[in-house]
């Protein structure tokens, strides 16, 4: 395909293309099937791998019968520790900040299940199955260690990516001394995984030292560098295709091994090769969302305000590499309180390494949080709305920076009323339909922080009035293809239809990594910035030359509008891109922009999404099935391009908050460390009837801090917030808090 | 996926005599069985489809009243026939209740008896499974089995089976017609499963390459088409086996129950007939106490096979509920929510 899109023709746009509600860019190609996903590649002569993976979570493969393989008819060739190439770099070595360890044949030991251990190379992806199959390997079995008690405790040195695991500030013991009404509460939360409709797939193909990539990637030029890095190769020699991601929500922003061992598979063999993982294999390699202890004390005054707020969590990581689901750091920047400490631990078992999942920390984190302000609440006889507003923090409760923008206010407003919350009973199983079904009402709080990535983009205005911008953005679904384009077009001045936009290929300026709900705000900072570069250099070319109407208007004195520059005090006077151009002799003209934020407000102030969430559940009084019925958010993200697109992501979310409150866990078993639930059938996910009616209200927030477009994000919010409000919801109905998620029937049956 | 051969037969007989091979399997839909080829837990030498066989797919009228299901009908079809849904609702409310409905396009009647656990430990290959590999062991036992089998399990297997369209049959007596190498016989749907004993492998009574070729509702089961539901309780509202099901049929005169009929999913290895609740209740007027009576009576042998204790007191207040559902009368249209709890929500959408 090419690399750019056209915009379709239907588009109706009035003034400038930012917040207005364009359908998707791509919309046309992805429901007519023509939107080519790295899997639809099949250059010439392409071989299939298939990875084998280990059915043991601990131990070393002891034998495989590699000749059975080869004997298959198709198969081409099979990899194993005994014939793998080395690597440029230590895949058991830490690479950069986002690097992990991964498996990639380095030797015969098995860290968890469902991990590489041989790869199969075939004519046809079934005999490359058939052949992984009968490698029938044997182990040396080791115990698995899973679950909490069985794995090794230890303390890590940071959370997340490179967060600090401990923060505390005023005096804990002198707020839960000072507490006339306390809560001490757990919740624990599973292991989840990712689970994009998309498997990970990759074909690859080397021309000499040069490789080519078909893969779907959330960090395209970051990986473009980290894949050269392993092959010992300059990164410029790498190119990676990705214009379109199937989802990722974290799991394809960090190298795994078998991407690195599908590049593999293609040099040894001198072909190009595909590979795909089954569903069943995204339960090993490719990260998950770890599972969550957490054990919060909260303290309150007479009045229902927090004197102490405590928040600790242990995370499950693997037995090699650590990735801590940082759940604690949710208290940090929520609700005021004198005293706020958070601590993390960490417990090594048998899995695969975890990873960020979409809201990693915030959505777990926010999940016990809110049930326990909900706690909290009760406990000081008041609403769940009005303990949070009397809880309200003015400033950034862990810095006692001032925000630079929050409603937060305003969400719990608009989304009350929107909800019906005013009259709620305070007391559980007061409200029921007519049918005997208990009804209950809960609320969360929803939070995200607004971080920006280092991003490039080039702006090039062509000589025929049209322009060219191009970044390397990364379109998970979430409609970066159409939210740039609306971006860059209003950076310069054009009609959206009037702009080229390429992006999704590593040869392009770097958009930074489409992960943290930071993309649109750091690759569309970067493409404003080139756009207004380009127009800056045009009005200097326009207002120096005495043939042009806008000669001595002077750079303020301009504006570029519609694909003309008009001078600001007499709109008589203006001409077009083309003309100017034109008569410089131009055929293009370059501008670059990168997505940056004002350092010195990035030092001063707290930068976060808000927004509240209500939720309505009603419970089978005798039978406890659960159904959430409705579904009010509303969010306050600073200023936003495309309405249509942001709700769309705030259903995301909010629907990934009814999985994890009601559906998703992996599980696995205590003593091999097989997941079991390894496919779409047994691993739940909403289906349609579970999702209700559903509101995403946008709440009006104007940030000048944030960054130049005033754009926060809206990827992940929705998480956050909406698991607690139905678990809220459910002890509302029934009187029973489940302290585990997802809450399900026998957690109510009682 | 081992290389198979595919055979096409253009006969029963052909069929049977081409199943009656070692390491042959019939390939209807192939809803279940190509998934499990897939993971490797089912390894068949030869797959004899039966998707173009003639005859298998009628929905026919009996002289006698019965109603005869070719083997073949689709699940969706028999759903939506209307003289079917009518006589018998609470068997049309189980098939959609079932699956999704791309599989309930594709799924057979006959696939549907013939479907084998879900048990994630039947499902693995690297996992001990006397069910599936006779012998080894059952992973289950000890392992993860909140959703596991708290009637009829052995220690050799506590698995279920995961039928919806089952539970009413076997309520209703349905009849399972049956064509062998010796020629056709038929069985009662009940005595068509087999609870696990020592032998969990052996899951129905069938005999290499017989051919489940019919089912028939005796004209009999017609008596209860103004008073059956079927109810499901799942994790999630579609696209989910049950943890617990249940399907009761009243046949309710004057006020008094004449006859009583009463099944459970989800709790055995088959689907379980609850013939001790069914005698509690002829005789009695429907009522909330003779119903929790029925329901006792009905899980009086069940026992947790693991971490399952819950499900035994679910199945019981579902049976209750379910006759409660079967007292007050099938519904006059099809639930938006097929039996689910959320069924009858008024102006709910349709999902299905």
């Amino acid at each position: 395909m090419s690399d750019s899109l056209a915009f379709p023709t239907s588009h109706a746009r009035m003034g400038s293309s930012s917040g207005q509600p364009l359908t998707r860019l791509d919309g046309h190609l992805k429901v007519t099937g023509t939107a080519t996903y790295a899997a639809d590649n099949h250059p010439q002569n392409m071989a299939h791998a298939v990875i084998a993976v280990s059915s043991i979570a601990r131990g070393r493969v002891t034998s495989l019968d590699v000749a059975a393989a080869m004997a298959h008819p198709g198969v081409i060739e099979v990899i194993t520790p005994a014939n793998c190439p080395p690597l440029a770099l230590d895949p058991d070595q830490k690479h950069g900040l986002f690097g992990f360890r991964f498996d990639a044949l380095q030797n015969d030991r098995v860290r968890y299940a469902k991990q590489p251990i041989a790869v199969v190379v075939a004519e046809t992806l079934e005999a490359a199955t058939e052949g992984a199959r009968l490698l029938a390997p044997t182990y040396d079995v080791e115990p698995a260690r899973m679950g909490f008690d069985d794995g090794e405790h230890y303390d890590p040195p940071a959370v997340g990516i490179g967060a600090p695991p401990s923060f505390a500030k005023g005096d804990l013991a002198a707020g839960h001394a000072a507490a006339t009404r306390s809560v001490d509460t757990t919740y624990e939360t599973p292991a989840q995984y990712h689970n994009a409709m998309e498997p990970h797939a990759m074909v690859a193909e080397w021309n000499g030292d040069h490789l080519t990539i078909d893969s779907p990637n959330q960090a395209i030029v970051m990986s473009r560098a980290l894949f050269a890095g392993y092959f010992g190769i300059p990164p410029e020699n790498v190119l990676l295709r990705s214009p379109f991601l199937g989802g990722g929500f974290g799991s394809k922003a960090i190298m795994n091994g078998p991407y690195i061992l599908t590049i593999l598979a293609a040099r040894m063999l001198q072909r190009p090769v595909k590979m795909v993982l089954s569903r069943d294999q995204m339960f090993g390699p490719v990260g998950h969302r770890g599972a969550t202890q957490q054990h919060l004390r909260l303290g309150m005054d007479a009045e229902g305000r927090l004197t102490a707020l405590e928040h600790n969590a242990v995370s499950t990581t693997s037995s090699f590499d650590d990735f801590i689901e940082p759940a604690a750091n949710a208290s940090h920047n929520i609700y005021a309180s004198p005293a706020i400490s958070t601590r993390h631990g960490a417990v090594r078992i048998d899995t695969g390494t975890p990873g960020p999942m979409r809201a990693p920390g915030e959505a777990s984190g926010s999940a016990a949080l809110e049930c326990a302000i909900d706690e909290a609440a009760l406990a000081c006889g008041l609403d769940p709305l009005e303990f949070r507003l009397l809880n309200y923090a003015e400033t950034d409760p862990a810095t006692g920076r001032p925000f630079s923008s929050k409603a937060l206010r305003e969400c719990y407003a608009e989304g009350a009323k929107a909800f019906g919350w005013a009259g709620r009973p305070l007391a559980p199983r007061q409200m029921q339909d007519d049918e005997g079904r208990l009804i209950g009402w809960g609320m969360g709080t929803a939070m995200f922080p607004c971080p920006m990535f280092p991003a490039s983009a080039r702006a090039t205005l062509r000589s025929d009035g049209t322009a060219l911008v191009e970044t390397a953005g990364a379109d998970m679904g979430q409609g970066a293809w159409t939210a740039l384009a609306q971006i860059a077009a209003d950076g310069l001045g054009l009609e959206v239809e009037r702009v080229e936009f390429r992006s999704g290929i590593s040869d392009l300026p770097d958009a930074g990594v489409a992960g943290g709900s930071g993309h649109t705000a750091s690759a569309g900072t970067a493409l404003h910035n080139a756009g207004t570069e380009a127009i800056a250099k045009l009005t200097e070319i326009a207002t120096a030359d005495p043939a042009s109407p806008l000669f001595g208007a002077g750079n303020a004195g301009v504006e570029a509008r519609n694909g003309r520059l008009y001078h600001r005090g007499d709109e008589t006077r203006s001409e077009s891109y083309a003309e100017i151009m034109a008569r410089a002799g131009m055929a293009s003209l370059e501008g670059n922009g990168t997505g940056t934020r004002d350092p010195k407000d990035a030092e001063e102030l707290a930068m976060y999404s808000h927004g509240a969430v209500f939720a309505e559940v009603k419970v089978d009084p005798d039978l406890c099935q659960v159904l959430v019925t409705r579904l009010v958010g509303a969010f306050a993200a600073g200023h936003v391009i495309n309405p249509r697109l942001a709700r769309s992501q705030l259903y995301g979310g909010m629907i990934w908050g009814v999985s994890f409150a009601l559906h998703e866990e992996a599980v696995h078993d205590r003593r091999s460390g097989r997941p079991l639930n390894a496919d779409l059938a047994g691993y739940h996910i909403p289906v349609h009837a579970d999702i209700p009616a559903m509101q995403a209200l946008l709440v009006e927030e104007d940030d000048p801090y944030v960054n130049v477009l005033g754009v926060k994000g809206v990827g992940e919010i929705g998480v956050t917030g909406t698991v607690g409000a139905i678990a809220n919801a459910i002890w509302h109905a029934t009187g029973i808090r489940s302290h585990r998620f997802p809450i399900r029937i026998e957690d109510l049956i009682g | 996926m081992n290389l198979f051969d595919y055979f096409r037969p253009s006969s029963t007989a052909e069929a049977v005599a081409a199943a009656s091979e070692p390491g042959a399997a019939y390939l209807a839909a192939g809803t279940n069985l190509l998934d499990l080829m897939k993971t490797g837990a089912k390894r068949p030498g030869r797959l004899v489809d039966i998707t173009r066989l003639p005859g298998l797919d009628r929905i026919e009228q009996m002289p006698d009243g019965a109603i005869r299901i070719g083997a073949m009908v689709r699940n969706a079809d028999l759903a939506r026939d209307k003289d079917f849904a009518a006589a018998y609702p609470a068997v049309a409310e189980a098939l959609l209740s079932g699956a999704s409905a791309q599989l309930r396009n594709a799924a057979t009647v006959g696939g549907n008896l013939m479907q084998h656990t879900r048990c994630a430990y039947f499902q693995d290959p690297a996992s001990a499974c006397n069910r599936r590999a006779p012998g080894t062991g059952c992973d289950a036992i000890g392992g993860e089995n909140r959703t596991h089998a708290v009637l009829g399990w052995s220690d050799a297997c506590i698995a279920t089976h995961p039928s919806d369209f089952s539970v009413p049959l076997v309520a209703l007596d349905a009849m399972v017609e049956i064509e062998g190498l010796d020629g056709p016989r038929e069985v009662a749907l009940d005595d068509f499963h087999r609870l696990p004993g020592e032998t969990p492998e052996r899951e129905t009574v069938l005999a290499p390459g017989e051919l489940v070729t019919a089912l028939r509702l005796p004209a009999e089961s017609r008596a209860f088409s103004a008073n059956q539901r079927y109810l499901k309780l799942r994790e999630r509202t579609s696209f989910a086996f049950a943890l617990v099901s249940a399907m009761a049929a009243l046949d309710i005169e004057d006020g008094t129950i004449r006859a009583a009929r009463l099944a459970l999913g989800g709790v055995a290895a088959k689907p379980w007939r609850a013939r001790a609740a069914e005698a509690l209740l002829v005789g009695q007027s429907p009522g909330i106490a003779i119903f929790e009576e029925a329901a006792r009576a009905a899980l009086a042998d069940a026992m947790p096979s693991g971490q399952n204790a819950f499900k035994i007191e679910l199945a019981r207040r579902t049976a209750s509920r379910v006759l409660l559902l079967a007292a007050a009368g099938a519904p006059e249209r099809m639930p938006a929510l097929p039996a689910s709890t959320f069924g009858t929500t008024p102006g709910a959408l349709s999902y299905v």
